[in-house]
């Protein structure tokens, strides 16, 4: 008995990651109707964008992450402002074909530069550190900590959007493009500006899969997947939503790995089809 | 005679390949309700929209406050104190009232018109502050999103048919509310579908007949013939 609550708790701890890809992804489609197929590319960008940063200025993990940070946002707003914004409109294909090939150009020049081989951000102690939370039922500093930074995420772009002038002015965008340039806003400007803060999700995300893992130049579409279930899952509600559809997925995962070890990517597909079959819009759809 | 706040000259704008007005020449002085009428398809909708940014024109084609403002973007224009109510209100929809009314003033202009003198206007929207937007009756959504473009303490108001799909008593309320803010000074250009309604409210009237001005001078000065000839072409015309 003890052993599946042990297998449920890693698997919430394993889903906060994708929680985190999926935030990211969400958050720039519910704004902007823009599918970003690079999404899971850019999180190894920003693993090994870390993983150089800590190896060339010798850095430490958190370092390197404050100097990333910044860095992410500002070239997820150069992205958005000067290439992904010509591509939005009614038809979606141009911000597809545009968002692949960046996928393709990512994986690449990763590769060029890096080789094809894993790399991992080294975390020094806290890598192998854990707690004990009850008789049987251990986790990973890491893993805690990387759960602790998706509920964080999740509060804070629940309030930005909830309780802000600018969630407001995202969601005015969202609603109506035409009718929010009325009110004076920009929506090139409000869209660069979401597509920063993604980004800054995106290095959050990336840092830790470097750190729980390794990144390899073509990890990417594997996590884009995960992310696009987690979003699936969980529908487009809130971000409430998403951060579950991102827990469920792990949990799955998890419970899948621990009845057979081939199972647990499989059982978490199963388990996407199945949502996408029975409640295509998702377990937290949204309201109105 | 006060002086020019709007004036286009020779405005011309198309979607696409289709040509929607042709050499359109307004003027609105500084205090006055110019009033536009024409038929459905006329260009009224297209010529506030032009005005406002959303579709694009000549740089020097559009003079406000006697600065070319065509082609600018629509959030440049409204900073500049030109605010739209466009046709079927535009709400936003995950917004609730409050928030709407809080977008008007995103163009950060200041003067009188905030959140408490909005509600002052419309004490029906006090009570519903903090519901969706769309949920409210058709003529609350109307007060809305007036409410909105006042609260961007605008130079120009720019309504365009919000008596549309209204019961005649919510209009007469929701223009009893517009005159006593025109009274105040404020600018204003109406389009109207009711032609009574629209002479009622305004100093001046402009008549579009497909793209092109039909009629224009002071509302009172023309007689209902004078209008219908304006409104329906010659069409009307040869099947008397």
């Amino acid at each position: 008995m003890i052993g599946w609550l042990d297998t449920v708790v890693q698997g919430i701890l394993l889903g906060s990651l994708y929680a985190l890809f999926a935030m990211g992804l969400a958050l720039v489609f519910g704004v902007m109707r823009l599918t970003n197929v690079a999404h899971g590319d850019l999180v190894v960008l920003a693993g090994f964008a870390a993983i150089a940063l800590a190896g060339q200025l010798g850095l430490g993990p958190l370092a390197a992450f404050a100097c990333l940070l910044p860095l992410a946002a500002a070239s997820g707003y150069a992205l958005q402002r000067y290439v992904l914004n010509d591509t939005l409109g009614r038809d979606p294909l141009p911000s597809l074909v545009v968002t692949f090939g960046l996928s393709i150009v990512i994986q690449n020049v990763l590769q060029e530069i890096f080789s094809a081989d894993p790399r991992s951000l080294s975390a020094g102690e806290i890598a192998t550190a854990s707690v004990r939370l009850v008789e049987g039922v251990t986790v990973g500093v890491l893993p805690l900590a990387t759960f602790i930074a998706a509920l964080l995420v999740a509060v804070a772009l629940q309030w930005l959007f909830a309780r802000t002038a600018a969630g407001c002015a995202f969601r005015a965008t969202s609603d109506d493009r035409e009718t929010a340039e009325l009110m004076g806003l920009d929506a090139r400007v409000v869209y660069a500006s979401a597509t920063a803060i993604a980004f800054m999700l995106i290095a959050v995300a990336g840092v830790l899969q470097a750190m729980r893992t390794t990144v390899a130049p073509a990890d990417g579409p594997g996590l884009l997947l995960y992310a696009f279930e987690a979003v699936v899952i969980g529908g487009l509600g809130s971000f409430w939503g998403t951060f579950a559809g991102g827990l469920l997925l792990g949990v799955t995962q998890a419970i899948g790995f621990r009845l057979d070890p081939g199972w647990g990517i499989w059982l978490g597909h199963v388990v996407f089809l199945a949502v996408l079959l029975v409640r295509p819009q998702g377990l937290f759809p949204r309201t109105r | 005679m006060s002086a020019t706040l709007l004036a286009t000259r020779a405005l011309e704008a198309r979607y696409g390949d289709f040509q929607a007005l042709f050499g359109v020449d307004l003027e609105a002085r500084e205090g006055e309700v110019v009033a536009i009428i024409g038929a459905n398809g006329a260009g009224k909708s297209t010529l506030l929209k032009t005005i406002a940014g959303l579709l694009r024109a000549p740089r020097e084609a559009v003079r406000f406050g006697g600065e070319p403002i065509g082609g600018l973007r629509a959030g440049e224009i409204a900073r500049r104190g030109i605010a739209l109510v466009p046709e079927g209100r535009r709400l936003f929809a995950s917004l609730s009232v409050e928030e709407n009314l809080r977008m008007g003033a995103q163009c950060g202009r200041r003067g009188p018109w905030d959140l408490q003198a909005v509600f002052e206007l419309f004490p029906a929207l006090r009570d519903r502050s903090g519901a969706p937007a769309t949920s409210l009756s058709g003529g609350q959504q109307q007060m809305v999103a007036i409410g909105r473009a006042l609260m961007a303490n605008p130079r120009l108001l720019m309504c365009d048919e919000i008596s549309l799909g209204l019961a005649p008593i919510v209009v007469k309320g929701i223009y009893d509310a517009l005159s006593a803010i025109a009274a105040g000074g404020l600018t204003a250009i109406i389009v109207e579908q009711d032609v009574g309604l629209a002479r009622l409210v305004s100093h001046r009237l402009l008549c579009l007949q497909e793209g092109r001005v039909a009629l224009s001078g002071p509302s009172d000065g023309f007689s209902r013939e004078d209008i219908s000839r304006a409104y329906f072409g010659a069409a009307a015309e040869a099947g008397r």
